[in-house]
């Protein structure tokens, strides 16, 4: 339904713009229908980023975007209004979405004037009471309210209603529960998996994986802008191959064990490390080898077993002896 | 015991009346203790944390002793604190990240620092450098800015900052909500180790992150609108919890290799009091499957096994 093709974005950085910052560097991937794919990095990968393009809110640089076959940078006019009929997006802050001089439903009439004009009221409230009551909340509690007699968790869920009072095929949902209570986190993200059995397709921006793994069906993992793995959820966690996932996994804090001490602590100074040529993690990485090419060029993804594809010079090579086997 | 707590009350002043923030708190530290502080937010966690080391404007003190390492804390006297704040208790604030003053260098800044605290620069210089090597920066940090550094940079350096003048309790508020997974672990860490080398006697971790506590705390505190609900050894509160609301929060956590179409997640329905006009009994008692007619009246916190704190009639009554 939705994909991306070699995506990139260069930001103009520095006092007079002068310094090149590739912040998203040839990002493939794809999001089925009522498929839910969580986007997982630190801080700086440049998963907002894709998030913004997908939803035009920013332009892209290179490679392609196409929303059910048709490139959504093309788009203009009421052309781009149809987009919006069916892609949204949900952003981290619930409290910082709202305007705080206007009741909280205002989000509501806004979608109203821009792409409901001609309902007649009593249709139009009926419409928004169900969406509302769609989300998990009683209408008279939060209808006519304003944004700071609401929780956290009800502007989230009132932004996702927003969201549905549209044809929404695809919800750009970043980082959305980041900012909630654990015990609100839970009611948000089984809406969402609920919604998706209505065929609804997610793409879930987060840096917690145990969120991902919870709810989606495919996974990418990005580092500094590039793809180091990608697909089913559960090889992904269930057997990491690129070192970033392999630490990653590892430093995640869990229930269930305790941190191991013996994991390599990976030298957390290399992580702004100035970029020259060769693979993005090289110099945090625990494998890196000049022999095999890393700090030269970029490791292309190649796919390891069926829907697992991995950017790693140490698994380029297994492929090949395996190859050379058969 | 290195820190005992006794009936601590500190309301909010609104127009509408107090909000009891933290409505009588009674606990104690070990030497040596890490205990972490969860809750959901506006449980009074932070203000439990900041009220052993500063009373903002529109806090108000209501009653309650602080004793640590046997001497009171005048916690209602915030001229009196500053001979204790830093040397005796000291803070990582939450946002860290923004503790620094942008406008000096942060070796300037922690000689002014210290000397408003009558310490000199000179003589500590050597154990800093220590410190920073503890943490895994360079000593180039001293002369650069703020802004120089990355996020869990920063974070490292306050940490050593706050820790400097070897103080007997720490609280760290929040302090690896804002940081990616590795840098995380890093800081988390970074706090036992800490302790292990007795630069810091005892810790006081506030998170709403409970996988994190399991990390790294010895034991756990949960707290629920403004009092205190349960405080176990980590273990206890994670696999063997006795108040209904821990045992709810506990199950409700995310955690890999959970899936929702495997094993589907309940939240916790309902939502916590208003502290402006707290029902009486237990706090709890609205969200609670188990609540009967005793609660009705507040259930006290009491010590059922050794070290297992917890307020909660039903516990309380079959162990009667």
């Amino acid at each position: 339904m939705l994909k991306l093709e070699n995506l990139s974005k260069i930001y103009h950085v520095g006092t007079f713009g002068g310094t090149e910052l590739l912040a998203v560097n040839e990002v493939s991937f794809q999001v089925g229908e009522g498929e839910v794919v969580s986007l997982i990095g630190e801080s700086g990968s440049g998963k907002s980023t894709i998030g913004k393009m997908i939803l035009r809110l920013i332009s892209k640089s290179a490679g392609s975007i196409t929303f059910n076959g048709v490139d959504v940078s093309s788009l203009h006019g009421s052309q781009l209004k149809e987009y919006y009929r069916k892609v949204q997006g949900v952003f981290q802050d619930p409290f910082s979405s709202y305007n705080p001089i206007f009741k909280a439903d205002r989000v509501f009439k806004l979608i109203r004037d821009e792409f409901f004009p001609g309902t007649n009221d009593v249709e139009w409230i009926a419409k928004v009471r169900d969406s509302v009551e769609d989300v998990g909340l009683n209408p008279d509690h939060v209808l006519q309210k304003y944004p700071h007699q609401l929780s956290g968790g009800q502007l989230q869920r009132l932004l996702i209603a927003r969201a549905l009072l549209l044809d929404v095929e695809l919800l750009v949902a970043d980082e959305i529960i980041s900012m909630l209570d654990a015990s609100t986190r839970i009611d948000v993200l089984n809406l969402l998996a609920d919604l998706t059995s209505q065929g609804l397709s997610i793409l879930f921006i987060t840096h917690d994986l145990s969120l991902g793994y919870y709810i989606s069906q495919k996974a990418v993992i990005l580092y500094r802008g590039c793809v180091a793995e990608m697909g089913a959820t559960e090889k992904i966690y269930n057997r990491p191959l690129h070192p970033y996932t392999k630490m990653l996994m590892a430093s995640v804090p869990r229930l269930d064990r305790k941190w191991d001490e013996k994991v390599v602590e990976i030298a957390l100074e290399g992580k702004n490390a100035e970029l020259e040529d060769g693979c993005v993690f090289y110099h945090r990485c625990p494998a890196a080898d000049a022999a095999m090419g890393c700090a030269e060029r970029m490791p292309p993804l190649i796919e390891t077993e069926p829907n697992h594809f991995v950017a790693c010079f140490c698994y380029q090579e297994e492929q090949a002896a395996v190859k050379d086997i058969s | 015991m290195s820190l005992q707590v006794e009936n601590l009350r500190v309301y909010y002043q609104t127009l509408h009346g107090d909000v009891k923030a933290l409505d009588g708190a009674t606990f104690a530290l070990a030497d040596g203790e890490i205990m972490g502080l969860a809750g959901e937010s506006g449980c009074g966690k932070t203000t439990l944390g900041y009220s052993l080391i500063r009373l903002n404007a529109r806090m108000r003190y209501v009653e309650g002793h602080v004793r640590l390492d046997g001497s009171e804390l005048p916690i209602w006297d915030s001229e009196k604190m500053n001979d204790f704040r830093f040397k005796e208790v000291s803070i990582v604030p939450q946002y860290a990240m923004s503790a620094m003053n942008p406008t000096r260098k942060i070796g300037k800044m922690i000689s002014e620092l210290l000397s408003s605290r009558k310490v000199s620069y000179k003589t500590t210089r050597p154990e800093l450098k220590r410190r920073l090597d503890l943490v895994g920066l360079s000593h180039d940090v001293l002369d650069m800015y703020p802004i120089e550094l990355s996020g869990g940079m920063k974070q490292r350096m306050v940490m050593v900052l706050s820790t400097l003048l070897d103080p007997s309790l720490l609280i760290a508020d929040e302090i690896t909500s804002a940081l990616d997974v590795s840098s995380q672990k890093a800081v988390a860490e970074m706090l036992v180790e800490f302790r292990n080398r007795e630069i810091v006697k005892s810790m006081i971790v506030i998170t709403h992150d409970i996988s994190i506590l399991y990390q790294i705390a010895d034991t756990i505190m949960i707290m629920y609108a403004g009092q205190l609900a349960e405080k176990a050894p980590t273990d206890t509160i994670i696999h063997n919890a006795w108040h209904p609301y821990t045992k709810l929060l506990i199950s409700s956590l995310p955690k890999v290799g959970v899936k929702y179409s495997e094993n589907k997640l309940e939240g916790i329905p309902g939502k916590p009091p208003m502290l402006l006009n707290p029902p009486k009994g237990c706090r709890f008692r609205d969200r609670c499957e188990v609540a009967f007619e005793k609660c009705l009246e507040e259930p006290p916190f009491l010590e059922l096994e050794k070290d297992h704190y917890v307020a909660c009639w039903r516990v309380s009554d079959q162990y009667a």
